[in-house]
């Protein structure tokens, strides 16, 4: 008996060892190791053989059984390794191709940029607040100080409606109809369009400007130059060199234009910044008390700054955007690149 | 406004280079915007002295010249006749340059050599004399470079001058503001003259008639002068401030200008019928021609300088031609007053002269100078000219110009405003250097007066100003004011417009923003009828052009240009939007503006790449599913789309309005094709457009969560073929109107027409999903419900359901 199990599992051997196919291994497996296989057909013999004999024939039987099992399964699990690489390397792709779905959609610049600036000014506890841009003139001039037939007209040529209508000239006039609604403290942000009759590489028809009002009890001209030095480095990186020299403005008094040091050539002087090394950025002031009082506000009791900046302007600087028209073109060669 | 700083240092000492005075004046409140070198058109000229003149042998014309430069001699050859030996002259050397790129070079003029030229001061381009050779002072060291000896280069700085700062429209101006810097002292030019002969009072007179508009007019008479060019150091001061010298009586008036900024006229005073002046206003209609030979029309409100007879002058603004001064003038009457700033602003503005008189009268000249200017004028015209100054002056002086007098100044108010300790000395001395009058009225406390030249000063405000101007912002340490928490808040249409930017970027929209204004004929390029609210436009004044006239009524006509724009620059696929205000004219003041969301598709449906056909384009139901989807990512779910659609620019049969609770909302659709052709624009286009502000209330903001379905769904699909007139949402209104509650939704999965489907009708696959909240629903309980529904649908709408014969 002994020697029949080493026989079967010499002659098992070398099938195993001949077969190539899984087929020919689950035809092994059936033929040894199945029901009516060879191996249980021997095994039927064991009840035959004496009792010393039996727990060693047994074993040995056990043993085989195992071996033939362990030996087919490896080959099995092989073959179906093998099989699986196959199938994975007829499934490869180009990955280099490029992918498919909806290219996102751009956001124009200057919303980019307006928002941005916006988000900065909520840090700081503005509120933003929007109005008409066609207006009247008594918000667009009278109430900011700006008289008709006065030389401070001059910077704002404006487009008429009629003679009391204009489209505004800047954002302002949100200010004051804001104040007239409201008591300070005031903490607001206009952006919005604004209207000039004016069209060249660095002048468009319209364009967009922020302002921003802070009026409450002890606002200094100090905070003033708290405040836009926080945003202007914030807006274009805390190394910002900037100065604030004085200007004027119908609308403020003390009023200080803010240039920062020009982002083309730092300062040595080239031609976007005219030689000068400083760019001009935005224009500011306290409040003039004519201001104030058109509004009722008491100007004994509080006071505060304005500013106002041109988004196009800002978005220039930052991108490196030459001529303003190219913003209201609107070739989506320009839009996508934002 | 262009500054010479050699003439400025006519008036104070500068030990600053044109840069740091150019800073300082910046820093300020002066903005320098460009500082330049102004060199003469010429190099390599010399001092030279003429040794010997001798004739040409060989041409009549010209002399032959032995000058020396000191350490040589040349021989030169010479075509003038002004010189004679011992003359000192300008020699252009050997390579030597001229104005015009001439060079010097060494040459033979009929067989004599000649070793450089001669010049006159026109050949030079420092004169107009071009008569002869420029004769040099004797004193000049001979062989010296002329540049240097005649002190020819010079620095200009171009200065903005604000609105409010008048006193600096000059250079003394400007020189006071330089000293109150550097702590410098001005030195005003000495006015000494002789008057002779009669008094003027004798010979002219002065009548004002419209006192408001001119409340002050002086006059001198100069007589007996002789009209010339200016000499050379007069025109290059001219020159250096970009005017043009003219003759020696206009450039003077021109010269006091600018010294002191205040502007004059010389009037031919033979000219003048009558021999008098009458300041009136003008009669509305008369026409008068200017000194630049426009004729101009007046009107009533326009202030004239008259003779006895007729205008003479558009005050404050230019002289007219007839009473010009010119070659033959013999006496002036020269005029130095003060107008009234705003009726000099409007005339200027009318008659669109914006001459540098009418620049510094509008902004208001000093009150104070307008006899000093007078006589600084007269002092000059009499030393150029030859002339004799008249005794006196005329002072016609009807209303007095009041000069503010003694402003309130708290130092504790200056300091609370611009956030400093400045001691309050500290804000005397810095007004007293600005030439103002400080008095103290308690400690701290001052009354101030300012000099007459400032008259933008008036308030306390203005001198806190001044002292921080002065005091330098740089100066002053910046601070952050406190935060009021909680306060910041954000419109509700702004958060909208932001949230449907980003959704629309998800759709693959970019944003554009067009021009508010367009061209009036755009409501008939988009078909709009007369009554169409769209006609109703803001029309602007004075547009920049007709295409930008008015103010725009919908989003799509500016979607289309751009389309069109973008087409012809190569880009063909297009999905864009813009969000932006509308202008309705509602007969108010004010016009109505709504903000509106608009967005055109264009071109490929997909991006042009390996995976797609490029030649699916994109139709109505893809910009469709974008506002579907966009309106699901708002929360909004109560929009119908219904058709048909009454707008006139979008195709009839493929155009929808939006309706929010019976209300139209907003549009989508095909461009129509007549509106396609009639922009020349050959490619399709869906477009839609949206009032945003209907949308506020739509889009909620808290949405409450639903359980997730415990119990699974049992779908049955079902295709019916029915008319094709029949609407998909009449069918899903008659099974959602049904109130089934087991219904869950109701899916179109397939539209179909053409074989197998009769002529006139179509398929619709559709898609019935039930669920229960409570329980795993049966078939039979399916079936009961959907039984119901199928049939309801069938009768009402004749459909037939495929594969089964109903």
């Amino acid at each position: 008996m002994k020697e029949a199990l080493e026989n079967l599992r010499e002659k098992a051997d070398h099938e195993i060892e001949a077969a190539t196919t899984r087929e020919e291994f689950l035809d092994i497996k059936t033929r040894y190791l199945g029901r009516k296989g060879l191996l249980t057909e021997l095994l039927r013999g064991l009840k035959d053989v004496s009792s010393e004999e039996k727990p060693l024939l047994g074993k040995l039987s056990n043993d085989i059984k195992k071996s033939l099992l362990e030996k087919i399964e490896a080959f099995l699990a092989h073959i179906e390794a093998g099989a699986r690489d196959k199938a994975l390397h007829e499934e490869r792709i180009d990955v280099t191709l490029p992918g498919r779905g909806v290219r996102y959609g751009k956001v124009h610049p200057v919303t980019l940029v307006e928002s941005e600036i916006c988000e900065i000014f909520r840090t700081l506890g503005f509120s933003v607040v929007e109005g008409p841009e066609v207006e009247l003139t008594y918000y667009n001039f009278e109430a900011l100080n700006i008289p008709e037939n006065h030389p401070a007209r001059d910077i704002h040529d404006t487009f008429y409606v009629t003679d009391t209508v204009v489209l505004r000239t800047h954002t302002s006039p949100v200010q004051i109809r804001t104040m007239e609604q409201q008591s300070p403290p005031v903490r607001i942000l206009s952006p919005g369009k604004v209207y000039r009759p004016d069209s060249d590489i660095s002048h468009t028809p319209m364009f967009h400007q922020v302002e921003g009002l802070l009026v409450d009890r002890g606002i200094t001209f100090g905070d003033l130059k708290g405040v836009l030095t926080f945003f202007l480095r914030e807006i274009f990186g805390s190394g910002t060199r900037l100065r604030f020299r004085p200007s004027f403005f119908p609308f403020t008094e003390p009023s200080a234009e803010v240039d920062i040091q020009c982002v083309m050539c730092k300062g040595t002087g080239c031609r976007v910044c005219g030689n000068t090394g400083w760019i001009e950025i935005l224009g500011s002031g306290m409040v003039d008390p004519e201001v104030f009082k058109n509004v009722h506000y008491d100007t004994e009791d509080i006071s505060g700054f304005a500013f106002g900046l041109g988004v196009e302007r800002i978005a220039m600087l930052k991108y490196g955007i030459s001529d303003i028209r190219l913003f209201f073109e609107n070739d989506l060669r320009f839009l996508e690149q934002f | 406004m262009l500054v010479s700083f050699k003439w400025l240092k006519d008036y104070v000492d500068v030990d600053l280079t044109p840069e740091e005075i150019a800073d300082k004046l910046t820093m300020a409140g002066l903005e320098v915007d460009a500082i330049e070198r102004v060199r003469p058109g010429f190099s390599g000229v010399v001092v030279a002295k003429i040794l010997s003149i001798r004739p040409h042998p060989n041409a009549d014309k010209l002399s032959l010249c032995e000058v020396s430069t000191g350490e040589r001699s040349f021989p030169v050859v010479c075509g003038a006749h002004n010189i004679h030996a011992g003359d000192v002259v300008p020699l252009a050397t050997v390579g030597a340059t001229i104005p015009g790129g001439y060079t010097i070079k060494s040459s033979k003029l009929r067989g004599e050599p000649s070793e450089g030229m001669l010049c006159s001061e026109e050949e030079l381009g420092i004169g107009e004399d071009a008569t002869g050779i420029m004769i040099l002072p004797d004193k000049l060291a001979i062989g010296e470079d002329l540049a240097m000896v005649l002190d020819l280069d010079d620095v200009t700085l171009e200065i903005s001058v604000t609105p409010n700062r008048a006193d600096c429209l000059s250079i003394i101006g400007i020189a006071r503001e330089i000293a109150a810097m550097t702590g410098g002292r001005i030195r005003h030019p000495i006015i000494e003259f002789e008057e002779s002969g009669r008094d003027i009072n004798g010979l002219t007179s002065v009548t004002i008639l419209a006192p408001e508009l001119c409340p002050r007019y002086t006059a001198r008479l100069i007589q007996n002068i002789e009209i010339r060019p200016s000499p050379a150091w007069m025109r290059l001061r001219l020159e250096a401030v970009g005017l043009r010298a003219i003759n020696n009586v206009v450039d003077v008036t021109n010269f006091v200008m600018m010294e002191y900024g205040q502007p004059l006229h010389a009037f031919n005073f033979c000219a003048l019928e009558e021999g008098r002046i009458v300041v009136r206003g003008a009669r509305e209609g008369e026409a008068f021609i200017s000194l630049d030979e426009k004729t101009r029309i007046l009107s009533a409100d326009t202030l004239m300088i008259c003779d006895g007879v007729k205008p003479v002058a558009v005050a404050g603004i230019m002289g007219g031609l007839h009473s010009e001064v010119e070659e033959d003038t013999k006496d002036v009457l020269l005029e130095s007053a003060y107008f009234n700033p705003s009726s000099i602003r409007k005339s200027s503005r009318s008659l669109g002269m914006g001459t540098d008189a009418a620049f510094r009268f509008e902004r208001g000249i000093d009150p104070g100078g307008v006899v000093r200017a007078l006589d600084r004028a007269a002092q000059l015209i009499a030393q150029l000219s030859g002339g004799s100054i008249c005794r006196g002056y005329i002072d016609e002086y009807p209303r007095r110009i009041e000069a503010v007098q003694d402003i309130p100044l708290r130092s504790e108010q200056v300091n609370r405003i611009l956030g400093t300790q400045i001691d309050a000395g500290r804000m005397k001395e810095t007004l007293e250097g600005l030439e103002m009058t400080v008095s103290e009225q308690e400690p701290g406390v001052y009354l101030v007066t300012p000099p007459t030249f400032r008259i933008d000063i008036t308030r306390e405000i203005d001198l806190t100003e001044e002292i921080a101007r002065i005091h330098g912002y740089e100066g002053i340490s910046s601070s952050l004011p406190e935060l009021m928490p909680g306060a910041v808040s954000t419109s509700d249409s702004r958060k909208l417009r932001h949230r449907i930017r980003t959704i629309l970027n998800g759709f693959g929209y970019s944003e554009v923003i067009n021009y508010s204004f367009v061209s009036p004929d755009s409501a008939d390029i988009l078909s709009l009828n007369e009554n169409d609210e769209g006609q109703r436009f803001i029309h602007l004044k004075d547009p920049l052009a007709e295409d930008l006239s008015v103010m725009r009524t919908n989003l799509v006509y500016g979607l289309l240009a751009t389309m069109k724009k973008n087409i012809s620059a190569g880009n063909h696929d297009l999905r864009l939007f813009e969000t932006g205000k509308i202008f309705i004219d509602c007969g108010e003041e004010l016009p109505r503006e709504q903000e509106r969301v608009g967005a055109l598709v264009c071109g490929a449906r997909n991006d042009r790449s390996w995976h797609f056909d490029e030649n699916v384009h994109a139709d109505f139901y893809d910009l469709k599913g974008c506002v579907e989807n966009l309106l699901d990512a708002l929360g909004i779910r109560t929009i119908r789309f219904t058709a048909p659609c009454d707008r006139p620019f979008l195709h009839p049969g493929r155009s929808c309005h939006l309706i929010s609770d019976g209300r139209i909302i907003g549009f989508l659709g095909d461009i129509h094709p007549d509106v396609l052709e009639k922009m020349d624009i050959k490619k399709k286009a869906v477009v839609f457009e949206i009032d945003l502000h209907s949308l506020i209330p739509l889009a909620e903001e808290n949405r409450f969560f639903r359980d997730i379905p415990r119990f699974p769904s049992v779908s049955r699909d079902v295709a019916f073929v029915l008319d094709e007139e029949v609407t998909v949402i009449h069918l899903l209104d008659l099974a959602l109107k049904k109130g089934e509650n087991l219904l869950e939704s109701i899916d179109i999965f397939d539209v179909y027409t053409g074989k197998g489907i009769p002529e006139g009708m179509k398929s619709l696959a559709v898609r019935f999903t039930y669920r229960s909240a409570t329980k795993t629903l049966t078939d039979s309980q399916v079936n009961q419900v959907h039984e119901r529904l199928v049939e309801t649908i069938a009768r009402d709408t004749g459909a037939k359901i495929r594969g089964l014969d109903i």
